[in-house]
């Protein structure tokens, strides 16, 4: 009987991004296929990414085997990041966790000077999250903008009630922007409609918050997969934006990979690779062995 | 469905008024077809060969192949999307474990106890693997009916017989041909030798080829002898290759309606993948695109459960917020000291509330209200976490019985509801708790404490 094989080419593609400055730079995005649809007709100029995650405090409480390929490392960020850069990671996530208010409260001034050293020490683009704060990110993003200007961070996480103040800066000094909205598409395109406003829409990256495997993971992951469809398919302006799922920290909350190292790294790796085939562009991470197993497999 | 109710009408007889297949006419009959809610033979009019037509146009566009037998039996394909988003995915896959005839008892005896112990609670549900792939390899056809036997006694979970040798294969099918094994591989090569044997004692056969395209000839020969439960085996040789060929043979049945390739699959990461973890990635990847059986080499409690979450996770219908049962859940075991929190029951919500509390060490009473599925402030917001119901609840819950104290503790998120609530609860004290679950380990102890001390 004669078939012939359903491939398919779609109309619309995702927006090109580039991180970074000089010769340390990463560009993400530009793909008019679904994830891994290599066999389909259209472009995917560049793989996913993958980012491994650095506090800027020693962290507490994690499991001995998320610390244990760092060593003494964790106690200093940079060091930290350098040791990221040799386990594989094409960018580094600076987490700016000590500027949380309910924390460390540290001052937008330290957030910044430690950015900066960190960005300039490692050999990869940075991407820096704030504490999720929504009103001292508000003070912090923009003094982190401003100390780093022209090293083309991609930073957030800008919100619904802080973006034009964060957004502006950050443009101004040359930044990338991660718009955040609560798992809803909706709430997503109107955060990038605003944003657009003042924002060329090739310098934005969604972030539609990264739930992990067993605790909500199903809605992000039908979130980025309709997210990428409504881009490449659809040719919705609004979510043709690259997609960042910031999935690390998340994931090693749970009790689950908290449990043992083996789960751990299935808990995280499963949940990684369940986004990128819905559409992420971007993957924090926080273990080197996920991130290793996730290449090896999509190479 | 790929053929309208109008089209089915014109292949009908059109007597007028007989009645006999319980509708009013013909066409009120061919909707019905049309839709799935009846059955072509009950027109007792049709010519054999319009029949035939009809039921293979009225056929859903992926077979429903059945695997094993009684509580054992697994049920794959009838999916009638390519993205879970569009309606829902219908039949989770089946996880299997191979076990080789050539492994040492020990090793044997390990996965068939494991296939039993590992079992995991978790929404009310029982998550467990499915099915044995018990493999032909110590060229010794006594060893292998062994194995076969030994694992037929050991429980009901699916079998799948897995050999070149035709004859290794169709003497183990006879041991067991009751529990509906899955025949596998049959082959360009092996298909004709094999046809007369699956028809002496029918049942599922998966079929292999070295492409999507190279399925086609076998599945369509297969159909002719009357041979329709099959499983698709494109040779994939590789995670990409998976990813392609799952997804041709998704789109082609389900966008092209071609029926050579409506059938579900089965794919082996146990042959595909690098280490434990590149093995368990592969078998979530086939999760989500679109295999019917996932076969694995082994099964480990560390890895096996997060495959399952994730199924489980895939597999729910996203129109449906996932919603547990109304009642008072116990963490731990707790005493009528024990303090008693009330959340909605939306099964997030009470994951995050059960987990937090377990992590506070405290034993402890969760009292879930039904929200409909929804979460504590979309709940409030829709007049089901309101303080007058929640009191009602509470009251009929029977937790009174259970505790000597009075006090109740309240997601922060809906401190609002702490007014009405105290007075829908008189003698009730409200505890407006932490806005996050995760902040309940900071909280729970102290609040133990109070309890028993005074």
């Amino acid at each position: 009987m004669e078939w012939t094989a359903p491939v398919e080419a779609h109309a619309g593609k995702v927006r090109e991004l580039t991180i970074g400055y000089e010769e340390k730079v990463s560009k993400v995005g530009g793909e008019s296929i679904l994830p891994l649809h290599f066999f389909d007709e259209g472009f995917s100029p560049n793989p996913p990414r993958f980012a491994l995650e650095v506090w800027d405090t020693e962290p507490e409480g994690w499991a001995e085997w998320v610390l244990e390929p760092f060593g003494d490392a964790v106690r200093d960020p940079v060091e930290w990041g350098r040791k990221c850069v040799d386990f594989g990671a094409d960018l580094v996530c600076l987490k700016l966790v000590s500027s949380d208010p309910a924390g460390k409260d540290a001052s937008p001034d330290e957030a910044a000077s430690l950015t900066r050293r960190v960005v300039e020490a490692i050999a990869v683009p940075l991407i820096v999250y704030g504490s999720g704060d929504e009103k001292k990110d508000a003070q912090v993003l923009p003094r982190v903008a401003e100390v780093c200007q022209g090293l083309n961070l991609l930073l957030g996480p800008l919100v619904k009630e802080n973006h034009e103040e964060i957004g502006r800066a950050a443009l101004l000094h040359g930044h990338s922007l991660i718009a955040q909205s609560p798992l809803d598409i909706n709430l997503m395109k109107e955060l990038n409609v605003g944003l657009c406003k003042f924002a060329p829409p090739e310098r934005i990256v969604i972030d539609p918050l990264s739930s992990p495997l067993g605790y909500g993971m199903e809605y992000t992951f039908t979130i980025m997969e309709r997210t990428k469809q409504a881009g490449v398919i659809s040719k919705d302006a609004m979510t043709q934006m690259p997609i960042i799922a910031d999935l690390g920290t998340e994931c090693w909350k749970t009790k689950e990979a908290r449990a043992s190292k083996e789960q751990g790294l299935a808990w995280e790796g499963i949940t990684a690779l369940s986004l990128l085939l819905a559409g992420a562009n971007i993957l924090v991470l926080r273990h080197p062995e996920t991130l290793r197993a996730l290449k090896e497999l999509i190479s | 469905m790929p053929i309208k109710g109008t089209d089915v009408a014109k292949k009908l007889p059109q007597r007028k008024g007989c009645k006999d297949c319980g509708f009013p006419t013909c066409f009120a009959f061919a909707m019905k077809l049309a839709s799935g809610g009846a059955t072509v033979d009950k027109c007792p009019y049709l010519s054999e060969e319009i029949r035939a037509e009809l039921e293979d146009a009225l056929a859903p566009p992926i077979k429903l192949v059945t695997v094993g037998s009684g509580e054992g039996a697994l049920k794959i394909g009838n999916e009638e999307v390519i993205y879970r988003h569009e309606k829902t995915f219908a039949h989770a896959p089946g996880i299997a474990v191979l076990i080789s005839d050539k492994e040492d008892e020990g090793g044997v005896e390990d996965k068939i106890a494991k296939m039993k112990e590992l079992q995991f609670e978790r929404v009310g549900l029982t998550l467990r693997a499915d099915l044995f792939a018990l493999k032909f390899q110590s060229g010794e056809k006594a060893k292998y009916e062994a194995l076969v036997k030994k694992v037929c006694d050991a429980g009901d979970a699916g079998i799948i017989l897995i050999s070149e040798d035709l004859g290794a294969l169709f003497a183990a099918r006879d041991i067991c041909a009751g529990r509906n094994p899955l025949l596998y591989p049959i082959t360009k090569d092996n298909l004709e030798q094999a046809i007369p044997l699956i028809k002496q004692s029918p049942t599922p056969v998966g079929v292999k080829a070295e492409s999507v395209e190279a399925l086609i000839p076998l599945t369509s020969r297969l159909k002719e002898e009357g041979i329709e439960e099959l499983v698709l085996d494109p040779g994939s040789g590789n995670f990409l290759e998976v990813l392609r060929d799952q997804t041709l043979i998704r789109r082609a049945a389900l966008k092209q309606n071609f029926r050579p390739l409506g059938y579900p699959t089965i794919v082996f990461p146990c042959f595909l993948a690098g280490d434990g973890l590149e093995e368990i990635l592969t078998a979530s990847m086939c999760v989500i695109k679109f295999a019917g059986i996932i076969v694995l080499s082994d099964l480990k409690k560390d890895s096996l459960l997060p495959l399952l979450v994730q199924r489980l996770n895939i597999y729910t219908d996203p129109r449906m917020p996932l919603a547990i049962e109304q009642g008072v859940y116990e963490v731990g075991q707790p005493k009528d000291e024990a303090p008693v929190l009330v959340t909605s029951n939306w099964s997030l919500t009470y994951f995050l509330v059960s987990s937090a509390t377990e992590e506070s060490k405290v034993h402890a009473f969760v009292c879930v209200k039904d929200t409909e599925g929804l979460g504590v402030v979309t709940g409030w917001g829709a007049g089901k976490f309101s303080g007058d119901s929640v009191g009602a609840f509470i009251k009929k819950s029977g937790i009174e019985e259970r505790v000597k104290h009075r006090k109740l503790v309240i997601p922060g998120k809906v401190a609002r509801i702490k007014g009405e609530l105290e007075e829908a609860l008189p003698g009730w004290e409200i505890v407006v708790g932490p806005r996050e679950a995760g902040e309940l380990p900071g909280f729970l102890p102290a609040l133990a404490r109070s309890l028993t001390g005074g």
